[in-house]
This record gives structure tokens, sequence and C-alpha cells, in this order.
């Protein structure tokens, strides 16, 4: 069982990368499940959502994870959330953030001795996609920390989710994701 | 035809409000009249857009309020057209007066409800209290515990309820967000197989059939009143089991999959088992393979149908068990629980020796955890190892603050 949770505020595009992560993932024989928790449902409210992948059916539906991996996609929740509640010592973060992984650890130092990496998803969204939405940047960054499949792979399978947007919107989605790849550390 | 179909991969990943769009567009509902509520929403809006999109010959209706939502529904089917829509909650509670009209009036309908609290306090998640409310309504009421199972228990619902054998509208509950907003894998059937399964729909005593007048929504008294419910009660007594089971035979030889009117996990041998309702049925069944390799033999008892109740199917299941638990998401506020008294009806005057109590949790969307379910089913076998229950007969778990047990 691989277990994923996403921090990230409302409209940011985390319940959307989470399904969109579980469409990729169960086209490849596995058993997804992809849920979130909403609260007060405002825009801008800190909120999470998770994934889960296993070979078998899963039917665990509680809420409490202990994640494999957390992705932060709003730089300010590592700061002013605790991003490390429930957590195992394998766990690996990936964080949105425009600082370095040092400086970060130092601005929290509850990521001391933890298997961090950054990447700038807001950035590479606004200067790809030109909307702050960093959903998508953030997969790339897990397809190269995780090793989980072949970038190209993933861009395919990405196209045909996000199938219904303008061709335009999805060009840079691709580039996003490609930047984030390249760019995680 | 009219209308557009749809391509759809082998396995879809699909949160359950979308599963049950589908299972709409698919069965070509006529009318779905509907006021949008948290978290029932998606249900009715992609039945909008499926009809705006052209994939439904068929109508959404836009209305004022949840009563006039299944008013609206009940014109419909009373008319003679197919009908659905979703609500929960407080959506369902102003709706209520008029779900015993459909029943009353016999007229097919399905109600996508997604279980939702009900307030005060105000609280948009998930627990049973809104399915328990109207239990009682003449409503056949079916139960999903995942995504997969709503799609599929829509295109039954509509088989059951519009059978001129039946003719009793139909509910599907889901766990409002732990399976309404949950992706997961869902086998869909082709358009055309699906559409086949459900068949085209057959009127009866349709309002807009000229040649045949006939009266709807009458006012009987004491003359005749009695021999009305009487009758409605008898036909969910002895006809409509038989129908949803033939129902599920005749889906399960078309895709594989089984259901029963209540479904047995780990059942043969169990000593010990809890009996519940929606996903908490699916993280209990993980629980309870794990109990086992700690040497508790744990079962799971969920029930599919909750009305017409499973009474003795529900007792035969349960006929080995050395003790049981039920588990209400619903605040009894004053009594036992609805599982615990159904149960408890269904065991007497049997020859069970089992050990039964009960438990309220996950009230407003309060997590279920596997560590409550294990600490549970300890609970049950040391009931067991004692032969009497060690704890009262009603607890709280999850709850925070001192530990809250009654009777």
């Amino acid at each position: 069982m691989l277990e994923i949770r996403w921090h990230s505020r409302a409209g940011q595009g985390a319940v959307t990368g989470a399904k969109g992560l579980a469409d990729v993932i169960s086209t490849t024989g596995k058993q997804v499940q992809a849920f979130a928790f909403y609260g007060s449902a405002k825009r801008g409210a800190a909120m999470t959502a998770y994934n889960r992948v296993d070979d078998k059916v899963i039917m665990n539906h509680e809420k409490y994870m202990e994640p494999d991996y957390v992705f932060v996609i709003d730089p300010a929740l590592a700061i002013t959330t605790d991003v490390t509640i429930n957590h195992k010592d394998s766990t690996k973060y990936i964080i949105t953030t425009h600082m370095t992984t040092e400086e970060l650890k130092k601005a929290q130092p509850k990521l001391d001795g933890k298997e961090v990496y950054t990447v700038d998803c807001i950035t590479i969204a606004n200067e790809t996609i030109g909307r702050a939405i960093p959903n998508t940047p953030m997969l790339g960054a897990f397809m190269k920390i995780s090793g989980m499949y072949d970038i190209e792979f993933f861009k395919e399978s990405m196209k045909r989710v996000l199938g219904k947007l303008p061709q335009k919107i999805i060009d840079a989605n691709m580039l996003a994701i490609q930047r984030a790849y390249d760019e995680v550390k | 035809m009219a209308f557009d179909k749809m391509e759809l991969r082998e396995i879809e990943v699909w949160d359950g409000n979308f599963a049950a769009a589908q299972a709409l567009r698919q069965a070509q509902v006529d009318v779905v009249a509907a006021y949008p509520i948290t978290p029932s929403t998606p249900i009715v809006e992609g039945y909008a857009q499926f009809t705006a999109d052209g994939y439904v010959e068929g109508e959404f209706v836009m209305v004022e309020s949840e009563h006039a939502a299944m008013s609206a529904c009940i014109g419909a089917a009373a008319a003679g057209g197919r009908v659905a829509t979703a609500t929960s909650s407080q959506g369902l509670a102003l709706m209520s007066e008029t779900l015993y009209q459909a029943s009353g009036m016999r007229l097919p309908v399905v109600l996508n409800l997604v279980n939702r609290a009900l307030a005060a306090p105000l609280n948009v998640n998930g627990d049973h209290s809104d399915m328990y409310m109207i239990r009682d309504s003449g409503w056949v009421q079916f139960d999903a515990f995942c995504p997969q199972e709503v799609y599929d228990l829509n295109l039954i619902a509509f088989r059951v309820s519009e059978d001129h054998g039946v003719r009793l509208p139909a509910i599907v509950n889901q766990d409002g967000f732990m399976t309404s907003h949950t992706a997961q894998g869902v086998k869909p059937l082709s358009d055309d197989a699906a559409y086949a399964f459900v068949g085209q729909y057959k009127p009866m005593n349709d309002m807009l059939d000229f040649e045949h007048p006939v009266t709807h929504g009458v006012q009987t008294e004491e003359d005749w009143h009695f021999e009305h419910k009487a009758r409605q009660h008898n036909d969910l007594m002895t006809k409509v089991m038989p129908k949803i089971e033939s129902v599920f035979a005749e889906f399960a030889q078309l895709t594989g999959r089984k259901y029963t009117p209540v479904e047995k996990y780990d059942m043969d041998d169990a000593d010990v088992c809890v009996v519940c309702l929606g996903t908490s049925v699916e993280t209990a069944r993980e629980v309870a393979k794990e109990m086992r390799a700690q040497g508790i033999k744990a079962g799971v008892v969920g029930l599919r149908v909750i009305r017409p109740f499973p009474f003795f199917q529900i007792a035969d299941a349960l006929k080995g068990v050395k003790a049981i638990a039920t588990l209400d998401r619903s605040s009894p506020n004053g009594a036992a629980g609805m599982l615990f008294n159904e149960v408890a009806g269904a065991l007497f005057n049997t020859d069970t020796k089992a050990l039964l109590s009960g438990y309220i949790y996950g009230l407003g969307g309060r997590d279920l955890t596997k560590a409550h379910l294990v600490a549970l089913f300890k609970e049950l076998q040391a009931n067991v190892d004692a032969g009497k229950v060690t704890t009262q007969l009603q607890q709280f778990i999850g709850v925070r603050g001192p530990k809250l047990a009654f009777l």
C-alpha cells in the first residue's frame, strides 16, 4: 500500500491532482483511492487530499493515514501548519517553495532530519500555465522522486486526464510537469 | 436515437457521485427535478451536464426547494416517465412529507441519498441520520459501501422500483464524502448493456394515457386508508425482496458482481462480528481479516437492503456467532439504536445465545479508524471469554471527553 497526503489550499487543485494521479495509476492495473477533507470548503482555506494505491482492492475507508509521501503545494502551509503530522520514519516530503531545502528546514525545524525535496511549483505554474495552479507540476516532481513511471508515459497519460481542457492549457501543463521533474531537488 | 453514446473505459476512476450520475445517464432518465445540496450536488449536476451535452434525452427541472423537487418527481412519475433525483440531510428532511406521497401513490422514483448529518449543529459530512429519519417512509432502501456499488445499485434500483409487481420508489444510499467524493476504480457497463439491463420504461396507470383515465393522489378516510397502507406493507413484505433477489441474480449473470440483501464476510466460522452500514462495512472487513491473524475469529455483516428489512436473512447470517456488535452512525437520541433494535428483534425467538452490544460512532463524519475496530473486536472476544457482555450495552466510540456508555 502506497499512501500520499496532499496539503493545499482549496482552489489550488489538490483534489483534481489526487484524482488525476489515481486515474493514471489505475490504467497500470493498480487499485486506487483518492479523497479529501473539505472542511468548510472555502477557497483559500487549508485542506488535505489523499491517495491510496495497492495491488488489491482498497477496503480501508478510514481518514487516518501515516503517509509514505507528503505533497505540499502551497508554500505557506509548510510553515503555518504541521505537515509532518502522523508521519513515519520513511515519510518523504515534496514541498513547493522558493527556498532551498536547507533554507526551508531552518524556517520549519519540524522538517529537520526528514527526507525533504523542494521545487517551486507556484513559479513553474505561473510561468507555464499562467496561473498559480501547482497541482500538475507537483506530480512531475513526484515522478522524479518516486521513479514510479517514465516521465513520457506519465505525460501522455495526463494528456488524456486533462483531455477536456483547451490544447494550449494541456501543452502548458506538460511543460510544467517536465520542468518540475527537472527542477525538484 | 436522439442522443449520443459515451465510450467508457473498462475501469474508470469515479467517485460515488459521478458513478450515480453516469448510471442515471445510462438509464436514460426522462426527468430529474432537483434542488442541489452538499454532498449530493454533483449527481444532479452531472445529469444536467449530460442532458445539456446531448447524452441524455431527458429534462432537468430546476425547482425552488427539495419539497418541490420531490413533488415534481411525483408529478413526472405519475405522468408516466422514468424519474430520479438526489439529495442529502436537510434536503431530505424538507422532502420527507413528499416521500410518503411517492410511496403511498405507488410511484417509481429513484432517489440517490448521499448520507449526511442533520443540523443542529450544521455539518456537511457523512453519517446516517438522514437515512434513519425516513426509514419507515415506504421506500425500498439499498445501501452502497463504495462507488462501484453506487453505480450497480442505481441500475438495479430502477428495475426493482419500476416493476409492475412492486411500483414503489427506491433510495440508493451512499456515505457522504467517504463514498460520494472518494474516487476509486469502477467497472461500468457499456451504454447499450446498461440500458438493456434497466430496460425501457413501462408505464402503468400513467396520467398521460388519455384512453385510460386514472385518479392519482386520492383521499381515503377510515373507510379505506388502512387497507391501502396494509396492502403497501404487504407488498414490501412479500413481493419486493423476491424481486430484488431475482434482479441481483440477473445482474450477477451480466457482470459477475454478486449482491445479497445481507452481505456476509468471513462469517462461516466467526465467533465475533459487527453489523454495520456504508463504508464502515469495508473498513471492518479489512480489520476482521487482520484480527484472524491475531487469533480472533472475526466476521462482518453489512446490510445491502435496509427496507424491506431482511429479518430472517439477518437472523440466519448471525446464527452461529457468539458476540455481535451493532454499529449505528446516527444518534438514537434516547434509545438503543436502530441496528441494535432491529437485530435484537430478528434474533429474539431464535435459538441464539449470542451476546449483543451496540456502538454509536462516526457522527458528523467523525473518522472510524481501524484502531477503533481492533479495540471493538477485542472487546467482543472478551465478552465471549467471559460468557456475558462485560460493558454497558450502548457505548460511544471516537468521541472526546469522558467515556460515554449507557444501558
